[in-house]
């Protein structure tokens, strides 16, 4: 029985390869396809990441473009071919790779990687071929040195300190309306970007009169995260801010609800936008806040995940996913606008027009920055919705926190 | 000196200026992987200077070479340093970390060796993140320069060729001889009176302090330091394959293994994106049972047989 559907199967797989290579013949005589280069992380630390933000969406628009019937350039259609590479989550792997698709594939546009680290490690290259860099995974206070440097770099995730006045004001507000007091323990990974976030967050929390009952940090990997929530909880917190990392992420919030740890406001960084996250704490993260969130309410958001859902088969996260989708639409209505592959027009396109995009209507200020983006999300019933943003203005009050049921 | 020597440093001398003039040939993508290969060439052969002659197989590449790109992350952004005085600090603090490991360590024989520095990346990367922690506080480790992919492949080449001349002045040397006396019997080196743990000690530093040098040097190349990407024990592996590739009996040993190395790494990375851990691990077995004193050794055994 099961031999047979096996042999159907795989009849059935050879004749479908046949008229894909059928299919893919014509189209290439139809028209040459756009070249489009990315350096993915594939292995190593950031693959993961990677795989949840970036890889699906590349996916989706490429499909969505080919079924479209490709970018309209040169008074025709063009389909376009995604070519990647992996770098190993290492910078020099990232550079010659880039370096490759540039000289050796000679791809007519590339796409952002993931990571601070990598975006602007690649930013010369992208800069001296003129290639239109839109970084999404990238979040800096040095967009302006940046953008000098790199003219061709546009940036649309925000900065540290504007990530860190996010959770300021959600909290800021938490407490005008009385959900919460004035004490806060605050935690963080031992890594550049979660010193960095700390290092940030004393000053401007302090400035806004809360009082850091209790400020920890943790090596990065580390098996056991129980000392740390101890502590936290022992110092009797009004609410907990921990700039984690996604490992750290999800030990934090297993261990909150291991040692009940009461606050009305639970903060965890990066990941906790993750659908992975609410699928492994279910209903007990109702309330929890962290980094990033979407307004899930418009027509064009709603399209999107459901068109992300059935192309790549996974909920697309509540952060960056949306805003790398938003990245290649901004892409696109460029190259289709310039009507043909010229790159630094391209660059300038963008530069001087605004887009239609997902996450709403995107365009660049002198620094080539997006002053619009949601910095905290809060879990309600399986969404993580918006409740502070720079510059989007449909962002909801966070609600108090109760308990993890 | 011989005749002889003097032809073999005019030679390096011609080899030096060969590869200096790299860059005016490509600027793009075969500079980018000369560049990386000249980083490998660096660190290979000033990990044999130590691993070669003493057969203890240190992995601790990675943790000092992610020393030199941290401080010069770190000096940089927080604490508005140059990068030519983070350049000079970071090799320095690498030799005195090299040290005192070195010191407490060197009398580890064997395996025990082994895994303690394969161990000490991860130590220093935590270290270094506590102290930053606990003490200093960060601004994120930038590291913004306007070197060209040119210029930091002439800096890795100049390393490189220091690398070289201190090998080569290290092998004529009573502390190379002492060394490869230590490295044939340890107990024959001391009891003919070598200080065993002190010339190990000594010939480790080196190689911490250019493994350090090397990744000061590179930290402009990825603009934006990562810590757990700066301490990646694949380095530390990478570096160990490379130089056992070539054979670490001679000085120039290394040099023949990264060129091939980089050149099917990076055909493998083309046509094999997703497995290039598979080759690294295939590639390590086939050279400790086919080829276990590297191309070096073999190209003798074939030249010795001809000879007879």
């Amino acid at each position: 029985m099961t031999l047979e559907i096996k042999r159907r199967s795989l009849v059935m797989g050879a004749g479908a390869a046949v008229g894909l290579s059928m299919l893919l013949t014509t189209t290439a005589l139809a028209a040459e396809p756009i070249k489009i280069g990315v350096v993915s992380h594939l292995t190593g630390p950031l693959a993961g990441g990677e795989a949840v933000t970036h890889t699906p969406n590349i996916e989706l628009w490429a499909k969505q473009v080919n079924d479209r019937g490709g970018l309209k350039v040169d008074g025709g259609q063009r389909p376009v071919e995604i070519i990647t590479y992996d770098d190993k989550t290492d910078p020099a792997e990232h550079i010659k790779a880039v370096q490759r698709l540039a000289t050796q594939d000679k791809v007519d546009f590339m796409l952002s990687p993931y990571g601070t680290g990598f975006n602007i490690a690649a930013a010369p290259i992208y800069a001296k071929y003129e290639y239109p860099l839109i970084a999404v995974s990238a979040i800096t206070d040095k967009i302006p040195e940046l953008s000098k440097r790199f003219p061709n770099m546009f940036f649309t995730l925000g900065t540290t300190t504007g990530f860190v006045e996010g959770v300021r004001d959600t909290l800021v507000k938490m407490r005008d309306d009385g959900t919460i007091g004035n004490k806060i323990a605050m935690v963080n990974v031992a890594d550049a970007f979660g010193i960095e976030l700390a290092d940030k967050a004393r000053p401007i929390l302090s400035e806004a009169g809360f009082e850091i009952v209790y400020d920890k940090s943790y090596p990065l990997g580390t098996p056991d995260i129980s000392p740390v929530v101890k502590g936290a909880k022992a110092a009797e917190p009004d609410a907990f801010v921990a700039w984690s990392y996604p490992p750290d992420t999800f030990a934090l919030t297993e261990q909150a609800i291991i040692e009940g740890l009461d606050v009305r406001a639970f903060y965890t960084a990066v990941a906790t936008c993750f659908p992975a996250y609410a699928d492994k704490f279910g209903s007990k993260i109702e309330g929890n806040l962290g980094a990033g969130g979407v307004n899930p309410d418009t027509p064009a958001m709603q399209e999107y995940r459901k068109a992300h859902k059935e192309v790549t088969g996974k909920e697309a996260d509540y952060w960056a996913s949306a805003t790398y989708y938003a990245s290649l639409q901004i892409l696109e209505q460029a190259i289709e606008n310039v009507g043909t592959i010229d790159r630094a027009a391209t660059v300038d396109y963008i530069k001087n027009n605004s887009f239609d995009t997902v996450i709403g209507t995107v365009s660049f200020d002198d620094n080539n920055n997006s002053e619009r983006y949601w910095s905290v999300g809060q879990w309600r019933d399986g969404v993580f919705r918006a409740v502070a943003d720079t510059g989007m203005g449909d962002s909801v009050p966070a609600v108090a926190k109760e308990g993890w049921n | 000196m011989t005749s002889a020597e003097t032809g073999k440093l005019a030679l390096g001398a011609v080899c030096v200026l060969a590869a200096a003039s790299a860059p005016f040939f490509s600027d793009g993508y075969w500079l980018s992987i000369a560049t990386t290969a000249m980083m490998y060439i660096a660190l290979s052969t000033s990990w044999a200077l130590f691993s070669g002659p003493t057969h203890l197989i240190a992995l601790s590449t990675g943790a000092f070479f992610g020393i030199g790109g941290y401080l010069v992350g770190s000096g940089m952004s927080d604490y508005d340093q140059g990068f030519w005085t983070m350049a000079l600090i970071a090799p320095l603090v690498a030799t005195v970390l090299a040290l005192l490991i070195g010191l407490a360590t060197l009398r580890l024989k064997g395996v025990y060796f082994v895994i303690f520095t394969l161990g000490l990346s991860e130590m220093i990367r935590n270290l270094v993140s506590w102290v930053q922690n606990n003490f200093l506080g960060s601004r994120g480790l930038y590291v913004l320069t306007d070197f060209t992919e040119a210029h930091i492949y002439w800096m890795l080449l100049t390393v490189a060729a220091v690398v070289f001349f201190s090998g080569w002045w290290v092998n004529r040397s009573r502390l190379g001889f002492a060394l490869r006396i230590i490295g044939n019997d340890e107990e024959v080196a001391r009891h003919v009176g070598i200080n065993t743990a002190w010339s190990k000690v000594i010939l480790f530093m080196t190689t911490g302090f250019f493994a350090a040098l090397v990744g000061a040097i590179v930290a402009p190349r990825y603009s934006y330091i990562e810590p757990n990407v700066v301490f990646s024990p694949q380095l530390s592996f990478l570096v160990v394959i490379m130089a056992l590739l070539g054979g670490v009996h001679r000085l120039w040993g290394p040099l023949l293994g990264v060129i091939p190395f980089t050149l099917i790494w990076e055909a493998i990375t083309i046509s094999f994106p997703a497995s290039t851990t598979l080759f690294l691990g295939l590639t390590f077995l086939l050279i400790v049972y086919l080829i276990p004193n590297g191309f070096v050794g073999a190209f003798e055994t074939v030249t010795g047989r001809i000879r007879k």
